[in-house]
């Protein structure tokens, strides 16, 4: 029996890994590549806890986690390619007209 | 046996996570995270959660991942950019923040001993909660709300993604 | 069937107001004048059909719903039907169909015909809602609406700047009488735990009136004003009383109302909205009754009022001013004898005076029209050959109101100066000193109708001369009425146009009817001192069961008689039968005031006649023209404080300084935060995502050191 801290403790590891790629990637689709590992670090957990726990709402998360994550990645990629049409690029840093 | 299993797919996962962060090219980045999510896969299984290691594939693997690397081979980068890199000095706020995050959940794990779960007798544990029947009968029971909800979420996206995606003037 | 009286105006007001802009004149008056002739024929229907128990006292509650029911307060939609709102509603029926009639006529050509009648309907509605309802806060409904349609009465010349001024000084001024109405109910309630007038079984209602009479009588002090108790209702229900009946010091909005057009002065601002304050204070009459102290004071404000506003009628040119201080001054005799216990000679004076006064200005609006809207008396005269019916009419008008001897004024009149002299309820020399008062009201009353009548129907014809000629910028007030070209006056077209000429008949006709009913609606209410006691004071009788008396409040030991009930009818009744020696002692002083009366207003007439038919244009004193600088005095005393006050303490410092200055000191507040804080927004992915692991940590911090 693997305990539940193992399952814990690998989703703490994945997370901080898609965390840091946010840190330092600077390419737009890598940098969202690094958000699905996130969530699915966090997925692990739901799924872990929700063996552990023999609740069925925890798995019931991660579908819907994976429903936003399928719309977060279709609006998310859209603004991709509006932002690559426009400024022919994908690096993170060209776009920050946002700043005041 | 589990435990072997938990490390070799752990490992796998882990290191397939680097791997994300040491290619430069997108493509192989997004390989590497369908890997990852394989063994993620894999570990739902250990875990008895057997439609969610499914859908994992089909839906994550298959079809959300195919949606990225089309985008990535559509988009088609130029290699002749400028270099651009503001605020450079961010990135290294990268590594104290990761080892504090790292350490803060690690300092936690210990508390899961003092959690009391309920025992599951081992010939029930695989039908406990994880069956397609389990979550479907729950999702259109006391989850219908979230569920629908979710649904129009979908659409919202669909037709965002069509607003955002289109070219002026079509 | 009461509720039928009120809502037939209702229906013509929304037909007309919804509808009547695509009618014609005829259906527009039509309408106007059929709604108001169903009310007028259920009025006298219900009355005539009823007359027996009225006359017995019986209180006929209509019950139509519940308004508001809120712990101990309750309020319905319910009419009441005694002697005094049943006289009520036959007057002010009856007279207001004539109006409507005449208006048809005075009316003819104006652009917003149907705006008028709509208005003049909704306001029989407010006013009949106003007699018939059942409880002070129903009444309030009708005081609060007939102010409405005062105000859009007044200003309906909307595009001329003096009519929205006058509009809006008759409704502040209204206001500040409603205040005192309001807090007069709420105190009544407040003590009795009722608003209606009288407990009615059928519904279980107790009432306030039935609660006054069980009251000891308040002392007669002046700390009982302020103590709270009836003499505080009594005189918070008069300051509502002052600013609908324009008494001082609220009268100053009833001169300027005459802005509107005249059947609006004739229905309104003589016959019956000014008169509301006459009804509210001898329905309250059980109130007062056990409030000594207010009663004296409405005396005094009443004869005040009367002697004051008649000397400034005396000096006016405008033709509609001298009636509008004539009608204040005649309302003062109104509340001259409620302040003196004699409610029903107040009514009976109300009810005269809305015939005499009705007619008197519509004849002025009949001599208005003839010629061409000119107001000004000093361009009158000589018209009793022009407008033969006119003439005839107004001069009945005037000889009722002079008083002379079996016309309608003569009775009331008499009736309230013969109260005023034999009161009881007034201590020391009190009564003779309000009687004197009286007297010289009466007097100049004479004389100003005399001068109104010899400058406008008799002399020399002065309309015909230059317009510029008496353009003296010290009335420029009243002549802009006259002369400013205005664009929306009925007839404008007409305007400087031909001699002066009689009246169509859809005007004389009603000047003719209340002549009549000038003329013969004081035998209603013969004092009985004149008969000698033979023929009985039919109106006073009629009402005594409506109103309380004095004497029931005296000797301050608690009066379990409850009046409206049958018994304190015959209680009086067998008080005057006990008493006949009193009685006749009564008349006799009543027939040598009465001789007094007819020698006082002869002399008026004669001394009016023989001096302003030499001198028809001599010059009033200043003082009088001018009106006492009454409105100067309080433009100086109270509008311009306040304007100064709201100017430089209200605006420039609490607005500008304290509430702009925190609005706008919170925006700067959050202009400088957001200032300092945007350096947060990198407006790099990464520097968001930096702050965000910066929250996660710090909220997984505070739960593992938790």
């Amino acid at each position: 029996m693997v305990p539940l801290s193992w399952y814990l403790g690998l989703s703490a590891l994945l997370f901080t890994i898609g965390a840091v790629g946010v840190f330092i990637k600077r390419n737009a689709i890598t940098i969202f590549l690094c958000i699905e590992l996130m969530l699915n670090a966090a997925n692990l957990a739901l799924v872990a806890l929700s063996g552990f726990f023999g609740d069925v709402g925890g798995q019931l998360f991660v579908f819907i986690v994976m429903t936003v994550a399928a719309a977060e990645a279709a609006v998310g990629l859209a603004i991709v390619i509006s932002v690559f049409r426009n400024r022919e690029s994908l690096n993170v840093d060209d776009v920050d007209t946002l700043k005041l | 046996m589990e435990q072997t299993l938990f490390i070799i797919f752990a490992v796998i996962a882990v290191a397939s996570a680097l791997n994300i962060l040491i290619q430069r090219n997108p493509l192989y980045s997004a390989l590497s995270l369908i890997v990852t999510l394989a063994s993620l896969s894999a570990l739902y299984l250990t875990l008895h959660a057997q439609f969610i290691a499914a859908i994992q594939v089909v839906v994550y693997a298959g079809a959300i991942m195919v949606l990225f690397v089309f985008v990535i081979m559509l988009l088609n980068e130029p290699k002749d950019v400028p270099h651009i890199e503001k605020h450079k000095w961010l990135r290294y706020l990268a590594i104290p923040f990761a080892g504090l995050l790292i350490a803060e959940m690690f300092y936690a794990l210990p508390l899961d001993k003092q959690i009391a779960f309920p025992s599951i007798p081992a010939e029930q544990a695989d039908t406990a909660v994880g069956t397609t029947w389990n979550i479907g009968t729950a999702l259109f029971t006391d989850y219908l709300l979230p569920f629908e909800v979710t649904s129009v979420l979908i659409l919202m996206a669909v037709v965002g993604a069509m607003v955002l995606a289109r070219r002026e003037g079509d | 069937m009461l509720a039928a009286i009120i809502l037939a105006p209702l229906a013509g007001a929304l037909i007309l107001g919804l509808f009547g802009k695509r009618m014609g004149e005829r259906a527009i008056g039509f309408i106007a004048c059929s709604t108001v002739a169903v009310s007028a024929v259920l009025s006298f229907y219900v009355f005539f059909a009823n007359r027996e128990a009225l006359e017995a006292g019986t209180k006929i509650h209509e019950y139509l719903f519940t308004w508001i029911s809120v712990g101990q307060f309750r309020a319905d939609a319910a009419l009441l039907l005694d002697s005094l709102s049943g006289i009520y509603i036959l007057f002010v029926t009856f007279v207001g169909f004539w109006i409507h009639v005449f208006a048809t006529g005075y009316m003819h050509g104006d652009t917003g015909y149907y705006r008028f009648f709509a208005y003049l309907n909704l306001f029989m509605f407010a006013m009949l809602t106003l007699v018939l309802g059942d409880n002070f806060l129903l009444m309030f409904v009708g005081w609060e609406g007939v102010g409405l349609c005062s105000y859009l009465l007044i200003g309906y010349y909307f595009l001329r700047d003096y009519a929205n001024d006058a509009a809006k000084k008759a409704f502040i001024v209204n206001r500040i009488g409603d205040f005192g109405f309001a807090l007069g109910v709420m105190l009544l309630f407040s003590q009795a735990h009722t608003i209606f007038y009288f407990s009615d079984p059928a519904r279980g209602t107790q009432g306030a009136f039935n609660w006054a009479m069980t009251q000891l009588a308040d002392p007669f002090t002046a700390s009982a004003i302020f103590a709270g108790g009836l003499t505080t209702i009594g005189i918070l229900l008069f300051i509502g009383a002052t600013g609908k009946s324009a008494q001082i010091p609220l009268f100053v909005w009833l001169p300027d109302a005459m802005a509107g057009p005249t059947p609006v002065s004739a229905l309104i601002h003589a016959a019956t909205m000014v008169t509301a304050g006459v009804y509210m204070v001898s329905r309250a009459s059980s109130i007062f009754i056990h409030a000594p102290m207010a009663m004296m004071i409405i005396a005094i404000i009443g004869a005040a009022t009367a002697l004051f506003a008649a000397t400034i009628g005396l000096a006016q040119w405008d033709i509609k001013k001298v009636l509008a201080y004539s009608t204040i001054s005649q309302l003062g005799y109104m509340f001259l004898a409620c302040g003196v216990g004699a409610f029903a000679a107040g009514i009976f004076h109300v009810f005269t005076h809305a015939f005499f006064k009705a007619l008197l200005f519509l004849g002025s609006g009949s001599v208005i029209v003839g010629l061409h809207h000119e107001q000004d008396m000093r361009r009158m005269g000589g018209l009793k050959k022009f407008m033969p019916v006119t003439f005839a009419t107004m001069l009945v008008g005037w000889l009722a109101i002079s008083g002379v001897p079996l016309l309608s004024g003569f009775f009331s009149k008499d009736e309230i100066l013969f109260r005023t002299f034999t009161t009881a309820g007034l201590p020391d020399a009190w009564p003779k000193i309000l009687w004197i008062v009286g007297a010289i009201t009466a007097l100049l009353t004479a004389v100003y109708m005399t001068r109104l009548m010899v400058l406008t129907f008799w002399g020399s014809e002065r309309f015909s001369e230059s317009h510029a000629a008496h353009h003296d910028t010290r009335h420029s007030d009243e002549s802009h009425q006259s002369v400013t070209p205005h664009g929306v006056g009925p007839n404008e077209h007409e305007h400087h146009a031909g001699p002066p000429r009689e009246s169509p008949r859809s005007m004389t006709v009603p000047l003719v009817v209340l002549a009549i009913g000038a003329v013969f609606a004081g035998y209603l209410g013969v004092p009985e001192g004149l008969s000698g006691g033979k023929i009985p004071n039919y109106f006073e009788r009629i009402l005594e069961p409506s109103i309380a008396h004095p004497q029931d409040a005296h000797s301050g030991s608690p009066i379990r008689q409850i009046i409206g009930e049958p018994a304190a009818h015959e209680k009086a009744a067998s008080a005057a039968n006990a008493a006949p020696a009193a009685e006749d002692e009564g008349h006799g002083t009543e027939i040598m005031l009465t001789v007094i009366s007819v020698i006082i207003a002869f002399l008026g007439i004669g001394i009016g006649w023989s001096w302003f038919n030499r001198k028809p244009l001599w010059q009033p004193p200043r003082l009088l023209e001018d009106k006492y600088y009454v409105d100067e005095i309080y433009n100086a005393a109270i509008v311009q404080p306040i304007k100064v006050g709201s100017t430089n303490l209200l605006w420039k410092i609490i607005d500008v300084g304290i509430i702009d200055g925190a609005v706008n000191g919170a925006a700067y507040l959050a202009s400088r935060i957001g200032n300092a804080m945007r350096y947060m927004q990198l407006g790099l992915a990464r520097g968001y995502v930096a702050l965000v692991v910066l929250g996660a940590l710090l909220i997984i911090g505070y739960f593992i050191m938790k």
